[in-house]
């Protein structure tokens, strides 16, 4: 049977990728969140997941101009790294889990959860950025990656417990596939920040800080914020901590938290990080 | 009128301060708009734009507004005109600034000392949450 065995969060920052691809990771700027990771990257390294099912938003990369989406999960066999406007990282290709993604987006929507299913699709740093944090500079991504995309941009994203209950979702159909294998969830996105307007640049270290202390100490209690909350609290692309509960959603009851860092700023945003083993 | 359970009203994400909802509706207006920006991620596109930015603006049927709004590189009004930052961004990298450079102009700050604010732990949110109640 296939298991979730934890379940990762984290800021998914461009400027992170940028500083990872241009060698800049040792600078006074960059090396304290770089360091944040350093304890993350060694335990990636004996947990050795099979598939990480990774919950992103596109940025005006692949979808919200043609097709916007609510819920969408990738089934094709790889993803290559987009050029976002200022050349494509220079990371490995993404390779997906046609079998498993197949298996979980049928489950999804007999689970009543309307999933798009996409069969190409090019990446932007929703995913590199997170999978660098994990797994450094390397040759080839060490695990396969399922693409799950949620809407935070364009109103009405959907409420952070319908994510929360996405989650619950995949939790049960990767339980349901027969094969024997680790998986992991990530959230990512967030935390507070603003990139419009004259608010922009608001971080709000007291809410983040309560957000990622909730996500092991009282998770439940997550699911009744409300998109208001977010978008006043955390700024309007701080609403993409709703993906979190995306993961929190499917790690199940009881968790160990194995490691935690916050740090501000990276470029315009709070950058936060949490590793939970399921229980 | 929202029809289902928001669990808040509508109404009150317009009364946060400096910040405008990217709805369905804002997604139509800036269509074209949205398709120039989204053709920099080409890149013989952008020498393209920067050799010649009227001319290339006129391929994509954006409004006058919006055209001049690309132009003078006013995000504030290119989100009034419905933009949404995570396309128009791809103008910023067009230009070879950064994304905190491109949004500092949105505020009433230089970028000099929207940097220093970033560095010193950023905008406070006391103030900046509602604009009836003031707080």
């Amino acid at each position: 049977m296939a298991r979730i065995t934890a379940g990762v969060a984290t800021s998914h920052v461009p400027a992170i990728g940028a500083a990872m691809d241009l060698m800049k990771t040792q600078e006074p700027y960059w090396s304290p969140l770089f360091d944040g990771y350093e304890k993350s990257r060694a335990w990636q390294k004996d947990a050795k997941p099979d598939v990480v099912i990774l919950v992103f938003n596109d940025h005006a990369t692949s979808l919200m101009l043609e097709v916007v989406p609510t819920f969408a999960i990738g089934c094709a066999e790889h993803y290559r790294p987009a050029d976002e406007g200022w050349g494509a990282r220079p990371v490995p290709v993404v390779q997906g889990d046609p079998e498993l993604a197949a298996h979980i987006a049928e489950n999804l929507i007999i689970d009543e959860f309307d999933m798009t299913i996409l069969n190409d699709m090019d990446v932007d740093h929703g995913m590199t950025v997170p999978l660098s944090l994990l797994f450094g500079e390397v040759d080839q991504w060490p695990t396969r990656v399922i693409p799950v995309l949620v809407n935070v941009t364009q109103f009405p994203p959907p409420s952070g417990d319908r994510c929360w209950r996405l989650g619950e979702a995949i939790g049960r159909a990767v339980a349901s596939f027969p094969e024997d294998l680790n998986v992991q969830v990530w959230g990512t996105g967030g935390m507070s920040h603003q990139l419009q307007g004259k608010r922009a640049g608001l971080i709000n270290k007291p809410f983040d800080q309560d957000f990622l202390e909730k996500l092991t100490s009282d998770p439940q209690s997550l699911r009744k914020l409300t998109h208001y909350d977010y978008l006043r609290e955390a700024g309007s692309e701080g609403i993409e901590l709703i993906m979190w509960l995306v993961m929190r959603g499917a790690l199940g009851a009881d968790v160990n938290e194995v490691h935690r860092f916050y740090h501000v700023p990276a470029s315009n945003t709070a950058v936060g990080h949490i590793v939970l083993e399921a229980a | 009128m929202a029809v289902g359970n928001l669990g808040y009203d509508r109404a009150d994400l317009d009364d946060i301060p400096g910040t405008t909802i990217f709805t369905v509706a804002s997604s139509r207006r800036a269509y074209h708009l949205h398709r120039f920006c989204m053709s920099l991620m080409k890149a013989d596109n952008r020498p393209a734009f920067k050799a010649d930015e009227a001319g290339y603006l006129a391929r994509f049927g954006m409004t006058d507004e919006q055209n001049s709004a690309v132009q003078a590189r006013d995000y504030n009004r290119l989100i009034a005109l419905g933009g949404n930052v995570y396309f128009l961004i791809k103008i910023a990298s067009c230009d070879g600034i950064s994304a905190a450079q491109a949004v500092s102009t949105m505020t009433d700050l230089s970028t000099e000392d929207y940097t220093a604010m970033m560095l010193a732990g950023g905008r406070s949110p006391e103030g900046v949450r509602s604009i009836s109640g003031r707080f």
